[in-house]
């Protein structure tokens, strides 16, 4: 199979759909807090506890669409914690998610150790299965990429239009914007810049959560420790690369997740006999620190990310 | 809520706080033992006891402490500049494969010459690793945090390319191991018969360097200077890049002096687990020590007798050893918050 093979090929492009999609929450999520002026380090661990917690409420017996709600939960309570600490008592954020991204792994190790003590493979749940879209799954090379993933996948393409929406065309969205770029703008309006960035880093944090139970409840059917490992970090580069905008972030995903296809199709190519194979799997850590220095020069940072807001400070 | 500045702080309100935060955090693990069917007495107890109880436990601890009291310097140094360097994890590995390529043969020369050009090379390692990324936020602006963190994760798969290709011991059995080290290329024990070797002096002495560049030297009172106010520092004419890269380079090469002990003095050989995550520990470590040398290394028996008694705890009791990482990461927290609320009080309005 060679290069262009592999790029018109439908099972590629589903691939890509498919590993974008934790992506995608996990950006989107990302995306929210930093457009309120909090950078969430804490999205690693999050992503790592709504893997685990989504996974474990479906094994104990609740359906798919119960374990992704349970995850969502469980990335609200951590953003509680992150926006408590970040937010009004303004603890450097980036102290503060590392804390957190500690915290909510250690925590769901433990969990994991206590709820299955003697377990050598953790077991198999039933997973989200693929879905044909009537009429659009029947399009060649589209249908079979776009319209025959598991229903977790469109939830993240909802999810993507639904947060530009409410960013841009509601109230509420302006005012999470003014809150990362002029807080003191929305002080003046008389609103709660604290209500606004606590709300979105909770909700924000449900969303890293929803991306890590993507993993579990849809790519696989299981649990495992380093399943998540370093998509986190992926995602905060994937914002900047989206110069924090929605649609952007999803086409940065999306065509992320492409070259991850990529590079697995590519291991099993005559390519793939004589290079390591450790570079293939080093291949997105370095595309995303690209990425950063690609955009460094042109993004549109808002302005007060990282900037705590003490109401009566001017 | 806002928080008001507490203009003179009492004694008490010094020292409230992190006394509450670190009972915090043993509340915390209470209640997370108590969760797993265990007795919170029992595990602490049995914690204490694995980790001081016997002449091999307290060596263990030493001996844990020694790549936490590397890493902890590396960070304590970064942070107070404001650099925010994550990628401790790496840059020990890279003094680690620095030791593993040099001491297997290719310098056969005596100790004395040896040793400290691997522990310089080694350092050199890390400080390169660490100046890509500084220098990319110094140039460009690009966040060191998640640079730092992607390094981790690409520095690693190189090691283990490394293991599983050149460096490959080839009387290894097929496992992804280097050859041992030569035996010139060893840190000797500090005392003859007991297992704690010279790398836990050198961790000492840096900590003791560090000190002294942080208070008696220029550099150490512009690192702070730029940590407190960058923008303030240049305008008073320093140069806040070029110190950028010195912190750098500086955090990078103790980072590195991990690597180069563990496997000089304590494995002997490179593995892929050399280090439990000693890079991200040495985050809390220097937290904890407020990123003061010296506290540093007290930060750093403290958490190493955690680990070492958590270990022997889980053995003994059944409690998932996780109950460590979980103590230290809410103590961190918890020790954040505590500061704060030693020079603010919150008011309500």
């Amino acid at each position: 199979m060679d290069f262009f093979d592999i790029l018109t090929s439908a099972a590629f492009w589903a691939a890509a759909i498919r590993i974008a999609s934790p992506l995608i929450f996990a950006t989107l999520g990302e995306l929210i807090c930093e457009r309120a002026g909090v950078l969430n380090l804490g999205i690693e661990g999050i992503m790592v506890a709504g893997a685990f917690a989504g996974w474990i409420a479906v094994y104990m017996g609740l359906p798919l669409w119960g374990g992704v709600a349970v995850a969502f939960l469980t990335g609200m309570g951590f953003g509680l914690l992150h926006g408590t600490l970040s937010v009004p008592f303004g603890l450097s954020q980036h102290v503060v998610g590392i804390g957190l991204t500690l915290l909510a792994t250690s925590l769901t190790f433990y969990t994991y150790r206590v709820v299955l003590p003697e377990v050598s493979s953790p077991p198999k749940i039933e997973a989200f299965q693929p879905f044909e879209i009537p009429l659009l799954s029947d399009i060649p090379l589209l249908g079979p990429a776009l319209f025959s993933q598991t229903p977790l996948t469109y939830a993240a393409f909802i999810m993507a239009a639904l947060v530009a929406f409410v960013l841009y065309r509601t109230p509420l969205g302006l005012a999470v914007r003014a809150a990362g770029e002029s807080p003191s703008a929305v002080a003046a309006q008389g609103l709660s810049v604290t209500a606004i960035r606590m709300g979105a880093v909770i909700v924000g944090s449900g969303f890293m959560a929803v991306g890590g139970a993507f993993l579990t409840l849809s790519a696989f059917d299981s649990f495992f420790f380093d399943m998540v490992n370093g998509r986190g970090w992926i995602c905060i580069a994937l914002v900047v690369f989206g110069a924090w905008k929605p649609g952007k972030a999803v086409l940065g995903a999306i065509l992320f997740a492409a070259f991850d296809a990529l590079q697995i199709r590519l291991q099993q190519t005559t390519i793939g006999a004589v290079v390591p194979y450790q570079l293939f799997l080093m291949m997105p850590y370095l595309l995303s620190i690209l990425a950063l220095v690609l955009m460094s020069r042109r993004a549109e940072v808002p302005a007060a990310l990282m900037v705590p807001f003490n109401k009566g400070e001017r | 809520m806002r928080l008001e500045p507490i203009p003179d702080p009492s004694l008490a309100r010094k020292l409230l706080p992190p006394a509450l935060a670190i009972l915090g955090s043993f509340l915390v693990a209470s209640l997370l033992a108590l969760i797993a069917g265990g007795n919170p007495l029992a595990v602490f107890g049995a914690i204490v006891k694995g980790a001081v109880g016997s002449k091999f436990a307290l060596l263990e601890t030493l001996n844990r402490a020694t790549p936490l009291i590397f890493t902890g310097l590396a960070v304590a140094v970064a942070f107070r500049a404001k650099l925010w360097n994550i990628g401790a994890e790496a840059q020990l590995y890279a003094g680690a494969v620095v030791t593993a390529v040099l001491g297997t043969g290719l310098l056969p020369w005596p100790p004395a010459l040896l040793l400290p050009v691997l522990a310089l090379v080694a350092m050199l390692a890390g400080a390169l690793l660490l100046l890509g990324p500084a220098l990319l936020k110094t140039r460009l602006g690009v966040d060191e945090v998640v640079t730092t963190l992607l390094l981790n994760y690409i520095f690693l798969l190189f090691v283990s390319y490394l293991l599983e290709g050149p460096l490959k011991d080839p009387m290894g059995m097929g496992w992804p191991k280097s050859a041992r080290l030569l035996a010139e290329a060893r840190l000797p024990r500090i005392v003859d018969g007991l297992r704690l070797h010279w790398g836990f002096a050198l961790a000492l002495i840096s900590a003791v360097a560090l000190w002294v560049i942080n208070t008696r030297t220029t550099l150490g009172f512009e690192m702070r200077a730029v940590g407190q106010n960058a923008e303030a520092a240049r305008f008073a004419g320093m140069p806040v890049t070029r110190i950028m890269l010195k912190t750098a380079l500086l955090s990078g090469g103790l980072a590195a002096l991990a690597g180069f002990s563990e496997v000089s003095g304590l494995k002997g050989s490179l593995t892929l687990d050399l280090s439990p995550g000693y890079g991200y520990t040495g985050i809390v470590v220097a937290m904890l020590a407020l990123l003061h040398p010296l506290g540093v290394v007290a930060a750093a028996l403290f958490v190493a007798a955690i680990f070492v008694g958590a270990d022997a705890m889980s053995r003994a009791l059944g409690v998932p050893s996780y109950i460590a990482d979980i103590m230290l990461a809410s103590a961190l927290l918890m020790m954040v918050l505590a500061i704060l609320l030693t020079k603010f009080r919150v008011v309500r309005d």
